[in-house]
């Protein structure tokens, strides 16, 4: 096997591995989250406007880790440095 | 399929190239100021008015209402930029599902461009507040030890914002030419409704980061605290 096509092999099996690790510790993160903001809601519906604003920004910040490993992912499959290097020779 | 906007290349000339991303920030830019300038010729006082004025007011009445919650400040001074980043990105997000229309908030330079807006309002608005020593100050809060810490918060905050919003509209984009190419009838449809809430929800975000980290930076807190003490230590 040359290197190139080895690269090639790594780079799609870690961005998958990537997303799919990636993704499971925001989505329980997530889920822990909106549990929370809903028993708050129930208990407290007068301030439900204010915990769904804090919940949002809340959520936008767990996400984000999701989204880097996405945007690791994609650059492993799309935009790869070393394949564009073996490429190039 | 595109990933970024950034590689449609409509004009080069050496260096100088105008690709989508350029393109459709002025498209944008050009909706926005147009529809602005247009509805704002013919304003009027009191409770009779157009229809357009009437959507703007409550535009910026729903900005400022926001913004005065977010930041506890009085809200005239953050609605300019807060404003802009909010409709500027909520604009080209939501445009996104026009066929051919490319979101500049898909490309990470536009995004980046905005982070480093927000990443250099931060200290500005904070010494316009308190003065250059005193926001100095803050960044070795509690102890000198934070320094580099508080500091690499700031960089990675900036960078947080720039790949959550490009990550988020890029995503969306490539979904839904995936799709189209796996199942070309009804399911694109709902994932580009899907995106549409997605953008706006990205937007609100973004400016609301915004307004909480240039809240951070300014005097609001410590300022109100110093004046309960005042008026606590006044009371006899």
């Amino acid at each position: 096997m040359d290197s190139a096509t080895l690269v090639s092999l790594v780079s799609i099996a870690v961005s998958g591995i990537t997303i799919a690790i990636g993704s499971i510790g925001p989505a329980l993160g997530e889920g822990r989250a909106l549990a929370q903001a809903l028993s708050a809601m129930a208990q407290q519906p007068d301030e439900a406007q204010q915990i769904t604003r804090t919940l949002f920004v809340g959520l936008a910040m767990v996400e984000s880790t999701a989204i880097y490993c996405f945007v690791v992912s994609i650059i492993l499959i799309f935009a790869n440095p070393f394949w564009r290097y073996f490429l190039a020779q | 399929m595109t990933i970024t906007p950034d590689s449609v290349v409509y004009w080069q000339w050496g260096p100088v190239v105008i690709n989508a991303t350029l393109v459709f920030t002025w498209v944008t830019m050009a909706l926005l100021v147009g529809v602005s300038v247009v509805v704002t010729r013919k304003l009027t006082p009191g409770f009779e008015m157009g229809r357009g004025q009437n959507a703007l007011e409550a535009v910026v009445g729903t900005l400022r209402e926001q913004i005065r919650e977010v930041s506890r400040q009085d809200p005239e001074r953050f609605l300019s930029f807060i404003g802009t980043l909010f409709l500027f990105i909520v604009l080209s997000n939501v445009l996104g599902v026009i066929p051919g229309y490319h979101s500049p908030t898909g490309s990470l330079t536009t995004t980046a461009a905005l982070a480093v807006c927000v990443f250099f309002a931060v200290p500005l608005f904070g010494i316009q507040d308190k003065g250059l020593s005193a926001y100095l100050k803050n960044y070795i809060k509690p102890t000198p030890i934070m320094l580099p810490f508080n500091i690499i918060g700031e960089l990675s905050r900036t960078l947080a914002l720039a790949v959550r919003l490009f990550g988020n509209i890029m995503s969306g984009s490539l979904i839904a030419a995936i799709l189209i190419g796996v199942v070309p009838l009804f399911f694109p449809v709902v994932m580009n409704v899907f995106s549409i809430l997605i953008g706006v929800i990205q937007a609100y975000i973004f400016s609301v980061l915004a307004m909480v980290y240039i809240a951070s930076g300014t005097a609001a807190t410590g300022r109100t605290d110093e004046k309960a003490q005042d008026e606590r230590k006044g009371e006899p």
